[in-house]
């Protein structure tokens, strides 16, 4: 019997599952579309998990997760470790470029920058209070266009010429494209215009004032994109290295680290007959109105949050009142 | 008619601002805005221009609710930027809104006493000029008692032994500061809490986590705004500094020039507002070695937008990790809480690293 490890990323657009053993190799990844649902599409990635492991020869040990609803399925899972996304992505990248200087990240709502000096962060930002130049951009985009977002990359190679966008907002950028478009511009032009327009977007407000230093790491789901990966190397002079799982760096990472906090309470993998429900209330007891989410495992209350004060404590009654 | 005089709220300076204007004005009532809620910053920010900065969305709320509670008279005090115009605009708002009230403005060509006094006596106020002056001085030695205090529990919340001691006192301090009415009795007060404060047991290793908090003033004092994030930090059990309070704003005006002096590998000129103090006290932090700085301002708030090229520049120089944070009506709460988290995370891993090297 040998001992592994499940690490979880549950972000806004897609959920990514990980099983690695001892030394860090995966056994086990799924990554599918978190689709508002993060309860059920847990549920279904564990599901699939499962079968792809044997479970008499492997014991889960501890479980860590990351992501936006990170505290839910943390919740959900009694995970060992509940982790931010900027710590998880910095582990899991470092477990397989130990070299990397500089993580650039860019997933469907949320872009990072990660420095690394020395097998540490040492500086980090992410995007503010606008989600430009995300992977949803692209994805919205590419159903303007007619195209599945997937075929994005490619098209963008074959562009000789690429469109001039402009890149600073997300709205700007779009009736750009719309102009362009009405004007002639080829389609492949344009969609290479649109992956400059991302790489420019973020170099220009999550990178700005950081040191970039080779080497560089492009991972998070826009990785999968030929035309961005083509871009970054155009404007940043450096080879672009994107791994094979640069989609799963964030579930490695908070895989590892639920490994080093392990606290070798079995996990049990058959969780798919439980029933995991949240539900959501306005306190009213003070004018703060906190929302509170009491999140319950078959009826029985395991976690709550949202509210900020001793008057809106939830218990098993309010549930009954609300 | 009964005046009715309220103001809005920063922090916990309504205790020292409720008690003056109750000394200066004892025939009329002095009710302080209704604590900042959600309720506040959704009225608040329903009626504001929308690219207005967010101090002004929650003092709009303030007079709404303080308003609706009978108050009409209320006051505002005026500063070096967008703030300068709060007042015009905030009191034709609240006119065109059909209220009924009268509104007093405090600018800064008005700061001397005698004009203050002048004021303060067509609002109502029976005291002698000499007596006056004795209240508004008392009120200051209030609110540095009130800062010193504050600074002290920011430092060592983090590391207290038995959890909300802090809090407590926090909070008995501040109800028996409302009754404050002369120096004798706020010396007392002062000497009784401090000793209860060095009391309190704290657990605090020589080594903690230090982070340093810059940035725009309202933001800065006013919890709610800046979605507790002292609190959020000290719970962290890091070591929180601020040095932004009403007292250091109070003598910035004597010090402005040494200020930009002792920021001079940065700046050459004053760059409006908090702009100068963010740069020369983020260049101080990263010479005491502290491990972070936060710098923390409303949504385009141009001062601070000014200093953050310098503070990335300081950033490099020394090394030292910046975390900046804008906060608008809208901001996301699970958002902040991230970063606060990768960013402790990060320094956590840094300071471990530099032992472990210290150690070889």
């Amino acid at each position: 019997m040998q001992t592994a490890y499940l690490g979880v990323d549950i972000g806004s657009i897609s959920t990514k599952g990980i099983i690695i053993d001892e030394n860090n190799k995966i056994i086990a990844d799924k990554y599918i579309w978190t689709e508002g649902n993060p309860i059920n599409a847990v549920k279904q990635i564990i599901h699939d998990l499962r079968q792809q492991i044997n479970e008499k020869e492997f014991k889960i040990a501890s479980v860590g997760t990351t992501g936006s609803a990170r505290k839910l399925v943390g919740a959900m899972l009694g995970a060992d470790v509940v982790k931010n996304e900027i710590t998880a992505h910095a582990i899991g990248t470092l477990s397989v470029f130990p070299e990397v200087r500089t993580i650039f990240e860019i997933g469907g709502q949320d872009s990072k920058i990660i420095i690394i000096d020395n097998g540490i962060v040492v500086d980090y930002a992410m995007n503010t209070i606008c989600a430009a130049g995300t992977g949803s951009f692209l994805s919205s985009q590419a159903k303007r266009l007619g195209l599945d977002v997937t075929e994005f990359g490619e098209i963008a190679l074959t562009s000789q010429n690429p469109s001039k966008l402009a890149a600073r907002c997300t709205v700007f950028a779009e009736s750009d494209m719309v102009h362009k478009a009405q004007i002639g511009h080829k389609k492949e032009d344009i969609i290479a215009g649109l992956c400059m327009a991302v790489v420019s977007n973020y170099l220009n407000n999550v990178g700005k004032g950081k040191m970039i230093k080779p080497p560089i790491v492009f991972q998070g789901g826009v990785s999968k994109n030929v035309g961005v990966i083509k871009a970054f190397e155009q404007v940043t002079n450096e080879k672009i290295y994107v791994d094979a799982n640069s989609h799963l760096m964030g579930a490695l990472g908070v895989a590892i680290l639920s490994k080093r906090a392990k606290k070798d309470k079995p996990f049990n993998l058959n969780i798919s007959d439980i029933n995991y429900q949240t539900i959501g209330y306005e306190c009213n007891k003070c004018p703060n109105n906190c929302e509170i989410i009491c999140f319950y495992k078959d009826d029985e209350l395991i976690d709550s949050w949202g509210n900020r004060c001793a008057n809106g404590e939830p218990t098993e009654r309010t549930l009954k009142n609300a | 008619m009964q005046k009715i005089i309220s103001f809005p709220h920063i922090g916990n300076y309504y205790v020292p601002i409720e008690t003056l204007l109750k000394l200066l004005f004892k025939d009329h009532t002095v009710i302080s805005a209704p604590k900042i809620t959600k309720r506040t910053l959704e009225l608040g920010t329903k009626y504001s221009p929308d690219f207005v900065c967010v101090p002004f969305k929650y003092n709009l709320g303030n007079y709404i609710e303080a308003l609706e509670n009978g108050a009409n008279i209320l006051i505002q005090a005026c500063g070096g930027c967008r703030y300068g115009y709060y007042a015009e605009i905030q009191e034709q708002i609240l006119k065109d809104l059909g209220y009924q009230f009268e509104f007093i403005k405090i600018t800064w060509g008005k700061f001397n006493p005698f004009e203050v006094y002048n004021l303060c006596k067509k609002i109502g106020t029976s005291l002698s000029f000499p007596k006056f002056i004795h209240y508004v001085l008392l009120t200051l030695k209030m609110i540095k008692v009130m800062d010193s205090f504050e600074s002290y529990i920011r430092e060592n919340i983090g590391f207290e032994m038995k959890k909300n001691s802090f809090e407590t006192i926090h909070k008995q301090f501040l109800n028996e500061l409302k009754h404050i009415h002369s120096f004798r009795q706020l010396n007392k007060l002062y000497i009784k809490y401090n000793q209860k404060l060095k009391k309190v047991k704290i657990n605090k290793p020589n080594n903690c986590l230090k982070i340093g908090i810059v940035g725009e003033l309202y933001s800065l004092m006013e919890p709610f705004c800046n979605f507790f994030i002292e609190k959020e930090l000290a719970e962290n059990n890091i070591q929180v500094s601020r040095f932004i309070t009403v007292t250091f704003l109070l003598k910035k005006s004597r010090i402005e020039k040494k200020i930009l002096k002792s920021a001079k590998k940065y700046l050459k000129y004053a760059i409006g507002a908090d702009g100068t103090d963010s740069v020369e006290k983020g260049q101080m932090l990263a010479e005491d070695g502290y491990d972070g700085i936060i710098h923390i301002k409303p949504f385009g708030c141009t001062p601070e937008v000014n200093a953050m090229p310098m503070l990335q520049k300081i950033s490099n120089d020394y090394k030292i990790p910046i975390l900046f944070f804008s906060f608008d009506s809208q901001t996301s709460e699970t958002g902040i809480k991230t970063r606060l988290e990768a960013f402790y995370d990060m320094i956590l891993m840094r300071k471990e690293q530099e032992r472990c090297k210290q150690l070889i």
